[in-house]
C-alpha cells in the first residue's frame, strides 16, 4: 500500500463553519477526489453544489448527469479512466444506484458514494431524516459482494470518514459508503481540516509489470489485484459478467465460485483491518447501547442519565457499519445482560446485532420510523427497563 | 447550554442569523455551537427559523427542545414560536413587525425596530444584522468582536462594511437599553 | 458471399486495395487472422449466430481502426449489455463490458477522466436507445466527444426477439405476437435533434461506408451516431419469415437508398421498406470539455484550472 500526503490544491485548510454536506465534498477534495457526477436529490444536493463551486479551482470535472443511473455508471468509467470519484445522493436516488453498484463490486472499482440518508420507503420524507438504508447499502444490489460502510456522527466525520472512505475504496478496490444522514448532513458545526501534509492518502494499486503479463483480476497476496487505467496501454477487459482473471467472461459455476468468492472474502479476510468502532467502559457494563451516526450523539446523553441512575452501561459506536464488527460483539454476548440498539428506523442493523449475540444475550431494539432522531427518554427507558 | 431559535419570515436573512452565530461562537469564542435549519417547503415563505444549540461541552442531541432566547422578527414566527419559550427566557423582537401578547412568566422581553434602522443605514436587507448587534448586546452569550470576524464569507463582500456598521447599529442600541435598565434596577 | 453484387454506387469507392474485404474471402491463406492484432483471439469463436450482421460491423470496425490515424492505445471500447453489447469483449483494446443501457454514461465518465482517450460506444439498438436512451440524447445534447457505433436490428435479441423502441410497426416480436403496433424512434433523427455534431445510418452490407463513417468520426471531436441496419437472423427474421441472414442482408442493402444529407425527419423505418442511407450530419461544435473550459475560464479568470488535453 503506497502512502502518499493530500495535494494541497484540494485541501482548504483551517477552521470552518460547515454543515455535513459541506464537509463531504471537502472530505473528497481533500482526499485527492476529481471527478464528481451527481443528480440533485434533497437532503445530499448541498455536496454537489459545493463541489462544483470549488472543482474548477482545484482542476476537475463536477458533471450533473440525467439521473442516479448516469451518475453511478459515469463514475465507474471515471474511476477506469484513473481518477478519485465520488457521488452523492440519499434514498430514491440510493434505489437507482443499486444495479451500477454490482458493477463497480463485480468491476473491482474504487469509488466513494455519500448517502444522506432520508425517511422512507419511497419519497417519504425528503427534508427529514432517516438512518433506513443501512441495509440496503449492504444488500441492496443482487448478488453476494460486499462493500465498505462508514458512518459519520458530525459535519467533521463527514470530513475525516470521506477520507478514510477514498482510502478504504482504493485498498480495496470496492465501493465505500459515507452513510450519513439529513440530520448530520443540514447540521452546522465547526470542521477543522488539518494542512495537506497531515493528510495521508493511499495511492491506487496500479500495476506496472510488462504488458503482457497483465491480468486484471489476479488477486495479489494482499488479495487485491493490480489495477490499470484506460490509456495506459494494456488493452484489457473488464465486465460485469462473471469472469477469470484475465477479466474474460466464464459463464459455469466453478468460474462464479471462484469470483464470488474473491468479491467477498478480500473484504471479509480484512475485515478486522477495516473496522473501526468506539468503545466506552465495555468492560465493565452490564448493558451496552450499540448505535451509529447521529444516534450515537442522541444515546449519549440518555448513557449519561443511565450513569447517574447507578445502571452498569458501556456504549459502542459505529464508525465501520459494513464490514460488521461481528467478532466484538460476539464477546460481549457473553458477557453482558443486554444490547440496546437505537436507530432510525424499524429494524435494520438490530438484526446484525441478534445474529452476532445468537441468543446469548437479549438485543433490545429502540426504533424510531424517521422524520427526527430518538427523544433520549426512550432510549434511557429502554436501558432502564433492561437493566432491571 | 443554551438554546436560541432565530426567526422571522423567508428573506429576511434568518438562516444566516443562525449561521453567523455559530461560526462566531465554534471558531472564536472556544464554544460549541451546532445549528439546525428547516427545510423544505415548510421552510420557505412564511414562518422561517433556524436553531442554535450552544454549549462548554461537545453538543449531544442537536435541537433544540427548551429555548432559552426566542429571536422573532415576524409576527407569524413570534406566534408560532413563543410558547416554546422558557419561562425565564429572553424574546427579542422587532418592535416594528411584532405586535406583543400580554408577556407570560418571567420572560424578559427586548424589542428594537430593527427594520427601521436597516432603512435608515439604507438597505433593510441588513435589519438582521441590525437584530444580531442587538442580541449579541442583550444576551451577552457571544462577543461582538467574534460575530464580526464570523461575517465574512456569509455576507457579500462588497456590503461588509454596510453589514458591520448594522451590526454596531443594533449592539450599541442593546448596550443603551441595557444601561437603562440598570439605571432603573438601581433606582 | 458469392452472390453479393455490389452497388454501382459502392464500387466507385473501391479504389483501395485494402478496402472492403471480408476477413474470411480475402487472406485465405494466412496463418494469422489479418484483424488479429485488434481482436482478442482467445476469445474466438465469438457468440454471434450464423449470419448475424454484428460481426460484419465489427470487421469494418477494425478496418477503421486499421486505417485511422489515431493512438490505438488510448483508444477505448464501452459496450453494454445485448448481442452488440459483446464487441466490447472481442476487441483488443481497452474494454468495457458493462450494464444495461448504462454504456453511454460510462463512457462520458471516461472519457471526462481521461480526455486524451478516444471513446467508442459499440451497443446496440435496444441497450442506447431503449434502456439508455436517456443517456443518449442527453450525451448528445452535451456534445460530448464519444463515437456511438448503434447496431440495430429492430428487436431484443439477446432475450429472444422481443419488441423494441426500434421495431418498425407492423413487424412480429415474441412480445409482440400480433405484430408491433407502436411507433418506433428514428434513430438518426432522434440523434440530430438531441445535439449529435455528426450522424450517418448503413447497413452492415455496407462494409466500407460503415469503414468510412467510422473513419470520419474518429476524425473528429464531438457526439457521433452512426446507426448500422444489421439482420437479427435467429429472431427477428425468423419470426417475421423475412429468409436467412444473408438474404436479409443483401435485401436491406438492396432496399437502402444513399441520400446524403438528408433530413433526418425524413428517416423513418417502415417495415421492409425503403431505408434511407447515408450520412446526414457532419458539422462542427464545442464540445462538452470545450465549453466547460472556455465558460469557467471566462467567468473565473486565471483562477480557473484548466481540465483536460489543449486543442489549440
Amino acid at each position: 500500500m503506497k502512502k502518499v500526503k493530500a495535494d494541497p490544491k484540494g485541501v482548504l485548510t483551517g477552521a470552518h463553519y460547515f454543515d455535513g454536506d459541506y464537509a463531504l465534498a471537502e472530505g473528497a477534495l481533500a482526499a485527492g477526489c476529481r471527478f464528481f457526477a451527481g443528480y440533485p436529490i434533497t437532503p445530499s444536493t448541498e455536496t454537489a453544489e459545493r463541489f462544483s463551486e470549488r472543482i474548477p479551482y482545484v482542476g476537475g470535472v463536477f458533471i450533473q448527469m440525467e439521473d442516479e443511473l448516469g451518475s453511478i455508471a459515469a463514475l465507474i468509467g471515471a474511476s477506469w479512466g484513473g481518477k478519485k470519484v465520488m457521488t452523492v445522493t440519499s434514498g430514491p436516488g440510493f434505489s437507482l444506484m443499486m444495479e451500477n453498484i454490482g458493477l463497480a463490486c463485480m468491476m473491482e472499482t474504487p469509488l466513494v458514494i455519500a448517502n444522506v440518508q432520508r425517511g422512507g420507503p419511497s419519497t417519504g420524507l425528503p427534508t427529514l431524516t432517516g438512518q433506513q438504508d443501512m441495509m440496503q447499502v449492504k444488500w441492496g444490489s443482487h448478488g453476494d459482494y460486499e462493500i465498505i460502510a462508514l458512518s459519520p456522527d458530525s459535519p467533521q466525520e463527514c470530513f475525516d470518514l470521506t477520507i478514510e472512505a477514498f482510502n478504504l475504496s482504493e485498498i480495496y478496490r470496492v465501493p465505500a459508503f459515507v452513510m450519513t444522514d439529513e440530520c448530520v448532513g443540514h447540521m452546522h458545526e465547526k470542521v477543522v481540516i488539518p494542512p495537506a501534509e497531515e493528510i495521508e492518502l493511499v495511492e491506487r494499486k496500479w500495476y506496472k509489470g510488462p504488458k503482457d503479463k497483465y491480468l486484471p483480476y489476479k488477486p495479489d497476496n494482499d488479495m487485491i489485484p493490480f489495477m490499470v487505467k484506460a490509456g495506459d496501454g494494456y488493452r484489457f477487459h473488464t465486465t460485469g459478467l462473471t469472469h477469470d482473471e484475465r477479466g474474460y467472461p466464464v459463464i459455469n459455476a466453478e468460474c462464479q465460485d471462484v469470483c464470488v468468492r474473491h468479491l467477498v472474502d478480500k473484504i471479509k479476510m480484512n475485515a478486522d483491518k477495516i473496522i473501526r468502532i468506539e468503545e466506552n467502559q465495555t468492560d465493565t457494563a452490564e448493558i451496552v447501547v450499540i448505535s451509529y451516526g447521529i444516534t450515537s450523539r442522541v444515546t449519549t446523553r440518555a448513557v449519561h442519565k443511565a450513569k447517574k441512575a447507578g445502571i452498569k452501561i458501556g456504549t459502542i459506536r459505529l464508525i465501520t457499519i459494513w464490514p460488521f464488527p461481528e467478532k466484538r460483539i460476539k464477546e460481549l454476548a457473553k458477557t453482558i445482560k443486554a444490547f440496546i440498539v437505537p436507530e432510525i428506523n424499524y429494524g435494520q442493523v438490530v438484526l446484525e446485532v441478534e445474529r452476532c449475540a445468537k441468543g446469548q444475550a437479549p438485543v433490545i431494539h429502540v426504533p424510531h420510523c424517521g422524520g427526527w432522531v430518538h427523544d433520549p427518554v426512550d432510549i434511557f427507558n429502554a436501558i432502564k427497563e433492561a437493566s432491571k | 447550554m443554551t438554546e436560541i431559535r432565530f426567526s422571522g419570515f423567508g428573506g429576511q436573512g434568518i438562516i444566516r442569523c443562525g449561521l453567523i452565530t455559530g461560526k462566531a461562537l465554534s471558531l472564536f469564542d472556544n464554544k460549541y455551537a451546532t445549528m439546525t435549519q428547516s427545510f423544505g417547503p415548510e421552510a420557505r415563505g412564511s414562518a422561517c427559523s433556524s436553531q442554535l444549540v450552544v454549549s462548554e461541552d461537545r453538543v449531544l442531541y442537536p435541537y433544540i427542545t427548551d429555548p432559552e432566547i426566542l429571536v422573532s422578527m415576524s409576527q407569524e414566527a413570534y406566534e408560532k414560536y413563543e410558547q416554546e419559550l422558557r419561562d425565564d427566557g429572553i424574546l427579542i423582537i422587532d418592535r416594528d413587525l411584532v405586535k406583543l401578547k400580554p408577556p407570560g412568566g418571567k420572560i424578559k422581553t427586548y424589542s428594537i425596530p430593527s427594520t427601521r434602522f436597516a432603512e435608515e443605514l439604507g438597505n433593510r436587507i441588513t435589519a438582521n444584522l441590525v437584530m444580531l448587534g442587538f442580541f449579541t448586546a442583550v444576551t451577552q452569550i457571544v462577543s461582538s468582536e467574534a460575530m464580526k470576524k464570523a461575517l465574512p464569507g456569509l455576507v457579500p463582500g462588497r456590503f461588509l462594511d454596510l453589514n458591520i456598521k448594522a451590526f454596531d447599529k443594533g449592539y450599541k442600541y442593546g448596550k443603551k437599553i441595557l444601561n437603562e435598565e440598570k439605571k432603573n434596577s438601581k433606582k | 458471399m458469392k452472390d453479393f453484387e455490389m452497388k454501382e454506387e459502392d464500387r466507385d469507392e473501391k479504389n483501395d486495395p485494402d478496402d472492403a474485404r471480408h476477413p474470411d474471402d480475402v487472406h485465405p491463406d494466412d496463418e494469422s487472422h489479418p484483424m488479429e492484432e485488434l481482436l482478442r483471439m482467445d476469445r474466438i469463436p465469438h457468440i454471434w449466430c450464423p449470419g448475424c450482421g454484428i460481426g460484419t460491423v465489427v470487421t469494418s470496425f477494425v478496418e477503421a481502426l486499421r486505417k485511422s490515424e489515431i493512438d490505438l492505445d488510448k483508444t477505448a471500447v464501452v459496450s453494454g449489455i445485448g448481442c452488440s453489447g459483446r464487441v466490447a469483449g472481442y476487441i483488443k483494446l481497452d474494454s468495457f463490458h458493462t450494464t444495461h443501457g448504462r454504456a453511454v454514461p460510462f463512457a462520458t465518465g471516461l472519457k471526462l477522466a481521461n480526455p486524451e482517450l478516444k471513446v467508442v460506444v459499440f451497443s446496440g439498438d435496444g441497450d442506447i436507445a431503449g434502456i439508455g436512451g436517456n443517456h443518449l440524447i442527453h450525451a448528445a445534447r452535451r456534445n460530448m466527444d464519444l463515437m456511438i457505433i448503434c447496431v440495430n436490428n429492430f428487436n431484443y435479441a439477446m432475450t429472444g426477439g422481443q419488441v423494441a423502441a426500434t421495431t418498425p410497426t407492423g413487424a412480429n416480436a415474441s412480445t409482440a405476437p400480433y405484430g408491433n403496433f407502436e411507433y418506433p424512434f428514428s434513430l438518426p433523427y432522434l440523434a440530430e435533434a438531441s445535439g449529435a455534431t455528426y450522424v450517418a445510418r448503413w447497413t452492415a452490407l455496407h462494409l466500407r461506408r460503415v469503414t468510412k463513417s467510422i473513419q470520419e468520426a474518429f476524425g473528429k471531436r464531438g457526439f457521433s451516431f452512426i446507426e448500422v441496419i444489421t439482420p437479427c437472423v435467429t429472431l427477428y427474421a425468423r419470426r417475421n419469415r423475412l429468409g436467412d441472414g444473408l438474404n436479409l442482408l443483401k435485401y436491406y442493402y438492396e432496399k437502402s437508398e444513399i441520400q446524403h444529407g438528408a433530413d433526418t425527419r425524413t428517416l423513418d423505418i417502415s417495415y421492409q421498406g425503403k431505408l434511407t442511407v447515408g450520412k446526414f450530419v457532419d458539422k462542427e461544435k464545442p464540445t462538452f470539455l470545450d465549453c466547460m473550459n472556455e465558460h469557467l475560464a471566462r467567468v473565473l479568470g486565471d483562477k480557473y484550472r484548466f481540465y483536460g488535453v489543449s486543442h489549440d
